[in-house]
């Protein structure tokens, strides 16, 4: 379609409008709730424009915690979500790219059985398994530990299969004439393999630092001690109050600071997919 | 420098199938042997059999007198350039010329001075710094042999290197790797399915059809006496014409020799009246004429229809004739002609196409 017809621009432009507003609405009253006192907040009257404790509220969501004791800052959150995810993104990277390599282009017996038992990996989700993983990492006396929050995450297929696809579309020349320049399997890996799947790497980091960040169930299951919780298991703590007002101002501001990490990860990661796409060739 | 002897070469793929069965011969010190054949030859799989990228089922390959069966691509002392350059991407030229050489842990200064003369003679200087995503395909190419220069190898493997350049860069770029490899004088083994190629650059000749050698020869022996049907018709443009003889005029050409396939080469063939004495003359109707400039071809069919016979690569209908004529006088299509040709300018071959009869 080539052709530009006024109306239907003006069409386009309102529903995708219609569509950023309906996202981005909750993430306003959110910012907006973040910056009043807890009385403005609760009084069922939300203000649109911005007040003026944002600073206040800031600092203690990071620095100080709840009014209550018990309360965790959230500085210390923020830090134990992303060691998680990062550990998670890396780690998967690590071991996907080292397996795809091992599964394009070696030939050992059971080579493709290897590969199926991989993929199988991606029926299981941490949710169906987490019975005999949760065992698994008690048994390694690794309940609250970064260990044991990133290890069982890092498990699973997509990583090797993104990394196989990519693999599966270098040339065979490329390979052979690694070999005739007298380069073994280590420093194909290493002079050729690795420089050409950044993008790829970069793409896969995107996603799992994101699918890490976003952590939920593992994460609350795994931690006891209000020192090894995660952020988006913190937000989730702060509202359930038994004898008094949620500090709904608290919360906003922490699941704003939530936010900020995977926003900034996708918004630096970017780059690197444009320069890739642009770099890119063969 | 050295010399390239292959005996008994054999190769059987898993799946049973035989892709090379039997060559053996001999490259000599400095000599540019060429590989010539229809896709799916044997020519490739022979090619990286020497290279060490194909495992060799049995025979023997020797490089310099050391049988290098055994041997690993990078210390067979080879360099080879790939039909699609095989460079690699994310390097610039000079790291692309430079990556084999350090991986063998040549000296910096060394490898400094290799690469910049190769860069030289290439016409590369200007351009080290580039990636090969920034390059011509023709200075792609230039690099790819760069980057086997560079080496010193004992020989020069060459996979079909300008399949993918257009027509007039094919034809620079072939003129450039002949004068390279003379002033080299490295031993240098080439593929290619492009019979003029195969012509001009070959100083060994060999045609293989179907993992056996048809023909082993200077390319002008080959061209000039072909030893079979198949050879006839592939080496040479247009096409060797070939008539099946049966109980007509022409069989008396070769009578008591047991020929049963007349060949004779569609620029030897000349319009005129009658046929000069032993020769042979054959009458034509003419149905194509393709002008190229300073010849003409004439594509025509017998009359009485006798059949060619069908050659592999089978260039030509059933029955048709090429005649080459010079300039661009030609006939009017649907017109009768009379081509004729001398006795020394035939060739005849056995009825099943395998061997040639000299008379």
């Amino acid at each position: 379609m080539v052709e530009h017809r006024r109306w239907n621009d003006i069409v386009a432009y309102l529903v995708l409008t219609l569509g950023v507003l309906l996202v981005v609405f909750p993430v306003y009253v959110a910012l907006i709730a973040s910056t009043h006192d807890a009385a403005t907040v609760v009084n069922g009257n939300m203000p649109m424009l911005p007040g003026g404790h944002a600073l206040e509220n800031y600092y203690r969501a990071i620095f100080v915690g709840g009014s209550r004791a018990s309360r965790e800052p959230v500085g210390h959150m923020l830090i134990n979500s992303f060691i998680m995810a990062m550990g998670i993104a890396l780690g998967k990277i690590f071991i996907s790219i080292l397996s795809a390599y091992a599964v394009v282009y070696f030939r050992f017996p059971f080579r493709k059985t290897a590969f199926w038992i991989i993929f199988i990996t991606l029926m299981l989700p941490v949710e169906v398994r987490i019975y005999p993983t949760y065992k698994v990492i008690a048994d390694l006396k690794m309940l609250d530990t970064y260990g044991g929050l990133i290890l069982p995450l890092i498990a699973s297929a997509t990583g090797t299969l993104l990394f196989r696809q990519f693999f599966m579309t270098i040339p065979d020349e490329l390979l052979e004439a690694s070999r005739i320049d007298g380069a073994g399997p280590y420093r194909f890996f290493k002079d050729t393999l690795l420089p050409l799947s950044v993008t790829t790497m970069a793409a896969l980091f995107v996603i799992q630092f994101i699918y890490g960040w976003n952590q939920y169930l593992w994460p609350l299951l795994i931690t006891t001690q209000d020192s090894m919780q995660t952020i988006v298991t913190g937000i989730k703590k702060m509202l359930t109050t038994t004898d008094e007002l949620a500090e709904w101002q608290l919360a906003m501001a922490t699941a704003i600071l939530a936010m900020l990490p995977p926003v900034a990860v996708v918004i630096f990661m970017q780059r690197l997919f444009v320069r890739g796409l642009v770099e890119t060739e063969k | 420098m050295a010399s390239v002897t292959l005996r008994d070469i054999r190769k059987t793929y898993p799946g049973g199938f035989d892709a090379i069965k039997g060559i053996g011969f001999d490259i000599p010190d400095g000599q540019f042997c060429v590989l010539v054949g229809p896709s799916g030859c044997g020519k490739s799989t022979l090619l990286r059999m020497v290279a060490g990228l194909e495992t060799v089922t049995s025979g023997e390959v020797d490089i310099g007198g050391r049988v290098v069966n055994h041997v690993e691509p990078a210390d067979r002392d080879i360099a080879m350039v790939f039909q699609n350059y095989a460079l690699y991407p994310h390097m610039t030229v000079y790291n692309n010329m430079a990556y084999g050489l350090r991986n063998r842990g040549m000296p910096k200064d060394e490898i400094d001075s290799r690469v910049r003369e190769a860069a030289k003679t290439l016409e590369l200087a200007t351009m080290l710094d580039r990636k090969p995503r920034q390059l011509s395909g023709g200075q792609r190419q230039r690099v790819a042999m760069g980057r086997a220069i560079v080496r010193q190898p004992k020989v020069f493997l060459f996979d079909e290197p300008l399949s993918n350049l257009d027509a007039k860069l094919r034809v620079a770029m072939r003129v450039e790797i002949r004068k390279l490899q003379r002033r080299l004088k490295t031993t240098s083994i080439y593929v290619t399915h492009d019979q003029l190629e195969a012509m001009t650059l070959a100083d060994i000749l060999v045609v293989m059809n179907g993992g056996v050698v048809e023909q082993i020869g200077s390319p002008l022996d080959i061209y000039g006496k072909p030893r079979t049907t198949f050879v006839a018709s592939f080496i040479g443009a247009p096409p060797m014409n070939l008539i099946r003889l049966r109980d007509d005029a022409l069989s008396a050409i070769a009578a008591g020799t047991g020929a049963g396939i007349l060949g004779v080469r569609p620029e030897d063939l000349v319009l005129a009246d009658a046929a000069p004495e032993g020769g042979i003359a054959l009458d034509l109707t003419v149905e194509t004429i393709e002008r190229v400039g300073a010849e003409t071809y004439l594509y025509g069919s017998r009359t009485g229809r006798e059949a060619t016979v069908s050659s592999t690569p089978g260039e030509l209908p059933e029955g048709e004739m090429i005649v080459r004529i010079p300039g661009l006088e030609a006939p009017t299509i649907g017109t009768q002609i009379r081509a004729v040709a001398p006795r020394d300018k035939l060739h005849l071959f056995s009825a099943d196409g395998r061997t040639r009869i000299e008379s």
